[in-house]
């Protein structure tokens, strides 16, 4: 790991503002930084302190992670902090995806400004066990880019980890962006003063998807970050037949819309049909999925969660979809997936407390 | 109060960004960067199959490079699995499929391994596979970017001068909201954005 951030106007080959050459090593010449690097004190980092002290009221914290972009981190973080206030547990999520926050439109907290108070910062509360931190409630304008590079993203996970109030916590779940980059080398670094319970790791069954997160499993690894399990996300497209477009593609390439003409003579030839489930893979799985990944490289498959729309639009309405009468193909397989997550004995004890 | 509210005012500010100061790279007439604010909405897909269409239908001399340092994915899509060779003068040469020429760092670490770099060695590694690279002659360099307006983003468009910026989304709330932002951030650069 490296010796203390590189700042942005430092020579190339910076060994680093915290190692123990910085400032005096033969890279150092010439740069802006060189004085003030040589001079510095060097040691454990002040922030490290406070946010142990933050930290201390919070029993359990868990990283959502995945290697690979758009695989449903955000939506699992959203769903999963639900289900775990919805079982009386104190739940914090924090958004640390800071050029792209998805969390505060997956929770219905879109245009929440944040609040301070003498404690520190407030996070924005959806139900009165379940506070959200994000980037996305201080910006002005939600189209506004955050065109940051790392010091400054790094900066502001620390923020958000010593400046705010969460007060005591039973999880604090933290929805990382896609990658290996300077938020997960920032959360990584600064929480395990205080001790991660795990990561988890989203996936789809798609080779792409795989590879990337290969990778991030092995960063786990790396830094000895426990991996809590991986889960499949859209293992499979499941619609109900009810609710199904039908379409005639003509010789000219065009779409005829035929749901009327079709809905009305499976109601009259075999009404069964329209009660199943229809279910087909989108992402091909012939080489063994996440769960083959699982036993190649000896980490906790939790399970598989269906490609279902209205999961979708629960997510993008920021509504819970255990609460959710339509999403009867998702909620029961989150459920099982979030049971399986608590029986891990370090989070089981709790659940017994709980009566849960 | 005081981080609060530096920060906030802080958030959108360009500070200095511009293209029109950017280099341009030898021998490459247009670099197009198909990007996205958004992660896994299909533009290492987008990114690959343009390069080839480009290269096959409209016969173009064309380079594909894969920008995204973390999670690599035009060498499974492109089916190269082999490593890129070395000029005398040390750069790199990109491995020719389907009639475009590519690079990506996924040509240069073990299939597992992680890249667990900060912003500035990213910084470093994109100037390797963009200037490190013997491109030859091209009309077109294909650029598929990771996702996000972060370190990649801000090199890439300090750096090179682009011709133009594809943004690719899905019809999903979330996706086009950020999709919106990465437009944003090319716009703020002068660099044209189609979607």
């Amino acid at each position: 790991m490296e010796n203390g951030e590189v700042p942005e106007n430092a020579n190339d080959n910076c060994p680093g503002t915290r190692s123990e050459t910085a400032g005096k090593a033969e890279s150092c010449q010439g740069c802006p930084n060189q004085e003030a690097c040589a001079t510095a004190p060097k040691g454990p980092d002040p922030d490290l302190v406070a946010i142990a002290e933050r930290m201390a009221t919070v029993k359990h914290k868990i990283l959502v992670l995945s290697g690979k972009g758009g695989v449903g981190k955000s939506t699992f973080s959203a769903q999963l902090s639900f289900a775990l206030a919805s079982m009386d547990f104190q739940v914090g999520l924090l958004d640390i995806d800071i050029c792209g926050p998805s969390i505060p439109k997956m929770l219905g907290l879109e245009g929440q400004d944040i609040h301070q108070s003498n404690l520190g910062w407030s996070p924005v509360y959806v139900e009165s066990n379940l506070g959200v931190m994000s980037i996305g409630f201080m910006l002005t304008n939600p189209d506004d880019a955050v065109i940051w590079r790392g010091p400054r993203k790094n900066g502001l996970i620390k923020q958000f980890l010593k400046d705010v109030y969460w007060g005591e916590l039973d999880f604090l779940v933290v929805d990382a962006p896609p990658g290996t980059s300077d938020e997960h080398i920032s959360i990584a670094q600064c929480l395990q003063v205080c001790g991660i319970d795990g990561a988890i790791i989203i996936t789809t069954p798609q080779q792409v998807s795989l590879i990337d997160v290969r990778k991030e499993v092995s960063f786990c690894k790396k830094l000895g970050l426990p991996v809590l399990g991986v889960v499949e996300n859209m293992s499979g497209l499941c619609q109900r037949i009810a609710d199904l477009k039908f379409v005639k593609m003509t010789e000219t390439g065009e779409e005829r819309d035929m749901t009327q003409w079709a809905m009305e003579y499976l109601k009259e030839k075999a009404p069964e049909l329209l009660g199943l489930v229809a279910s087909t893979e989108v992402f091909d799985s012939s080489s063994g999925g996440a769960l083959r990944m699982c036993q190649e490289m000896g980490v906790p498959f939790l399970g598989k969660v269906p490609l279902d729309p209205q999961l979708c639009k629960a997510a993008e309405e920021g509504r819970s979809c255990f609460e959710d009468q339509k999403c009867g193909i998702s909620a029961p397989a989150l459920k099982r997936i979030i049971d399986k997550l608590l029986e891990n004995p370090g989070l089981s004890t709790l659940a017994i407390d709980n009566g849960a | 109060m005081i981080g609060l509210l530096r920060a906030s005012s802080r958030i959108g500010g360009i500070r200095g960004f511009s293209s029109k100061g950017g280099l341009r790279l030898e021998g490459v007439e247009d670099i197009i960067v198909v990007a996205s604010g958004k992660g896994g909405v299909g533009k290492s897909t987008t990114a690959v199959n343009l390069a080839v269409a480009l290269a096959k239908r409209c016969q173009l001399k064309v380079g594909l490079l894969d920008a995204d340092i973390y999670g690599p994915s035009v060498p499974t899509m492109m089916k190269i699995h082999d490593k890129p060779e070395v000029t005398e003068d040390k750069k790199m040469v990109p491995i020719e499929m389907y009639g475009v020429k590519c690079i990506s760092m996924g040509f240069l670490v073990e299939k597992d391994a992680p890249i667990v770099w900060r912003g500035p060695m990213v910084m470093n590694a994109l100037e390797k596979l963009t200037r490190g690279v013997d491109w030859g002659s091209l009309d077109v360099l294909v650029v598929d970017m990771p996702p996000g307006t972060g370190d990649a983003q801000i090199s890439m468009t300090q750096r090179l001068q682009l011709s133009g910026a594809l943004i690719v989304s899905t019809p999903q709330d979330v996706a086009l909201i950020d999709a919106r932002r990465g437009a944003r951030m090319f716009s703020k650069v002068e660099v044209p954005v189609s979607s």
